[in-house]
């Protein structure tokens, strides 16, 4: 569906994940492909309950019951990973692709020097002398501008942004390929947030590792990733260029976020954000999830689910850009 | 000594802190150190108007809406409702009447509701608590008039609802028609809407602007999000540990931050508008615990333009800009030439 680039080190295609409740199985994440290339940073937003970060787990491999893949593929560098056995992932896991939780807190063992925990995690997964695991400690926290005195803290001597950067410190210990981050900032301060980004970017560069990067705050990261795929409801909606999408969101739900940030620059606009609240997805309206929302819908909205449009290169899933409705592109172009 | 802030413009003042103050004891038994959460507060509050307080985590904001909400008692420094002290009200009905006419709205909606009893349960006993002019049939009849106000049509079905039943910004809205049930005239919202999704929030912000056009409510609207302070407030009060470090008109502070503090938030915030920039360097220091501090500023330590009179002298609030103070010696000199510095020092 989405064009295969040269160097693609991650493709998901058509993925569905399950959630078995005592009511039926709750699609939480609905036939979403996308694709990250080698050293891109793709950031994928939306509320909560969108689905974003089962998607991250199925992705990633972990997702436990009541959650599953129920069909799709992941593809890491050609290989199925909903396929593999857990023997077979864990040859993977940290060396090839590594994890950064939303809470450090609660992902850091407390009662654990950070040193101890850089030790299991390269004892886990590698074979190295005493020797060699210090120094391998020493530079992977240097690189996230730690002290290595701070190998001999505890997870609650250290501020909220430094333990962040420990866990980001420990997805790094095997320079992966992919790191997939879920909303690693959204319990800092501004300022943290900020200064965290700038260094994920940094060593982006320096190591060439490609991210994805899930968050709920869009402009977090209209400065840092490439592309960006918008979620609702357990689908991607829109996915394409981050500059390009700030510029002219072409889904209106993508619209309407970007219509709910005030700024702080420029004149202050009355904004009115989106009216209604995300859907229950037990229970998703019928027709393109977004219908009951939108300030644009047609009839067919509630009747049909639209598949995705290409709009140049990038892809939005709305009837307001199938080229086979007259008049739609046209409708479009006046919006602007 | 402390200057008294002149009253507020466009309407008279309703509330004021006068070197409003709160440690907290830290450690054990013997420990006699001190957590410095607010430290000589003076805020002045109008009527009809909405006053933003920004900081980081830490900053003691929430602290201060606490205080006001009679949740602490301050350390010293006083709380000043109309012209009188609020610690001079002893009985329990003048209190009970402060807590309606100052009530507050908390940060969590999926906590501060309680999940066994239905919307109607709480509005209710706000009313039946604040509002003893009413009767039976009155009160439900202000209750759907009061969720109508926070936009939750039909009111009817909301008040029988269970808050599982309810979406984030729809819980949110209770928590405002519950404050709005003793006729409030100054809300106090600590992060109201920093737990909603991004699609909500701008609703409950607007339902605050329109609050205060329709009902003439006050706010004290306490956020770490600079952006939607500058959407809601008319004036801004940015602190940093424990202290102001600038207050004035919102639009004034934004457009001329005077306090290096001030000019790093704003640096900090992602605003997709703004052209692509990434700076070279990521700033790592945070925000400092206040246990027992010496004199000195105490964003010394992260400020770029630190000269050695911050290591001995603590800035205090002076005049900028027309109704725009900042706690800054460098900003303090660079306005008003190296005499003053001097004039400073001997405050």
């Amino acid at each position: 569906m989405i064009q295969a680039q040269p160097e693609t080190v991650l493709s998901v295609e058509e993925l569905c994940v399950d959630y078995v409740t005592d009511r039926g199985p709750v699609r939480a994440v609905d036939r979403v492909s996308l694709e990250v290339a080698r050293g891109e940073f793709l950031g994928i937003v939306g509320e909560s309950g969108c689905g974003k970060s089962t998607l991250l787990f199925a992705i990633a491999r972990l997702l436990s019951p009541p959650a599953e893949i129920t069909s799709g593929a992941v593809r890491f560098n050609g290989r199925d990973m909903v396929a593999m056995r857990d023997e077979e992932l864990r040859h993977l896991r940290w060396r090839e692709y590594s994890v950064v939780m939303q809470s450090a807190m609660n992902a850091l063992n407390p009662v654990m020097t950070i040193g101890a925990q850089l030790k299991d995690v390269i004892h886990a997964h590698d074979h190295m002398g005493a020797r060699e695991i210090g120094e391998r400690s020493r530079e992977v926290l240097r690189l996230v501008g730690i002290d290595p005195v701070h190998l001999r803290s505890y997870p609650h001597q250290l501020s909220g942004g430094m333990r962040q950067r420990a866990m980001i410190a420990m997805a790094l210990v095997f320079t992966p390929e992919l790191v997939i981050m879920d909303e690693p900032t959204s319990a800092l301060d501004v300022v943290a947030q900020r200064s965290l980004m700038v260094q994920i970017k940094q060593l982006q560069r320096k190591i060439g590792f490609a991210a994805i990067f899930v968050t709920h705050d869009m402009s977090l990261v209209s400065h840092f990733s490439d592309r960006l795929a918008v979620m609702y409801a357990g689908q991607v909606v829109e996915i394409g260029d981050t500059r390009r999408l700030f510029a002219e969101p072409k889904h209106p739900y993508t619209a309407g976020l970007m219509g709910s940030f005030p700024s702080i620059t420029g004149p202050i606009e009355p904004l009115v954000g989106i009216g209604g609240a995300p859907p229950d997805l037990a229970h998703p309206p019928a027709g393109c999830r977004f219908h009951p929302r939108c300030p644009r819908v047609m009839p067919r909205c509630s009747v049909d689910n639209p598949d995705f449009y290409n709009q140049e290169k990038d892809l939005v899933r709305c009837f307001l850009y199938d080229g086979r409705a007259a008049g739609a592109e046209r409708v479009s172009q006046l919006d602007h | 000594m402390i200057t008294d802030l002149p009253t507020p413009p466009g309407g008279s003042e309703l509330l004021r802190t006068r070197a409003l103050t709160k440690h907290f004891k830290m450690g054990g038994v013997f420990s006699r150190s001190h957590l410095h959460a607010v430290d000589g507060i003076d805020l002045v509050i109008g009527e009809n108007e909405i006053v933003a307080v920004v900081g980081e985590s830490g900053s003691g904001k929430s602290t201060l809406a606490r205080l006001i909400a009679m949740v602490y008692k301050p350390t010293s420094g006083e709380i000043l409702h109309r012209g009188s002290p609020i610690s001079a009200l002893r009985s329990r009905r003048k209190i009970l009447d402060y807590r309606g006419r100052v009530p507050m709205v908390f940060q969590d909606p999926y906590g501060s509701l309680s999940p066994v009893y239905r919307v109607s349960h709480g509005l209710m006993r706000s009313l039946k608590l604040h509002r003893t002019d009413l009767s039976d049939r009155g009160r439900r009849q202000e209750a759907e008039y009061l969720l109508e106000s926070v936009g939750l049509t039909p009111p009817a079905d909301f008040l029988a609802k269970y808050p599982y039943e309810l979406s984030g910004g729809q819980r949110q809205r209770i928590g405002f028609a519950q404050a709005l049930a003793c006729r409030p005239e100054l809300i106090l919202a600590d992060e109201p809407v920093s737990m909603l999704d991004v699609s909500v929030r701008i609703g409950v912000l607007n339902l605050m602007s329109s609050l205060r056009r329709r009902e003439r409510i006050s706010f004290l609207y306490i956020t770490h999000d600079i952006a939607s302070a500058r959407y809601v407030a008319d004036r801004i009060v940015v602190m940093y540990a424990g202290q102001i470090a600038e207050t004035g008109p919102v639009e004034d502070v934004l457009a001329h931050p005077k306090h290096p503090y001030t000019q790093l938030l704003l640096s900090a915030v992602p605003d997709p508008r703004a052209p692509v920039s990434v700076p070279a360097s990521a700033e790592v220091q945070e925000p400092p615990r206040v246990i027992d501090p010496q004199a000195g500023c105490r964003f010394r330590d992260r400020c770029p333009f630190a000269i050695d009179e911050c290591s001995r002298v603590t800035p205090r609030l002076r005049l900028l800009r027309p109704d725009h103070e900042a706690a800054c010696h460098v900003a303090a000199s660079d306005m008003e030439g190296g005499e003053q510095v001097s004039g400073a020092l001997l405050n």
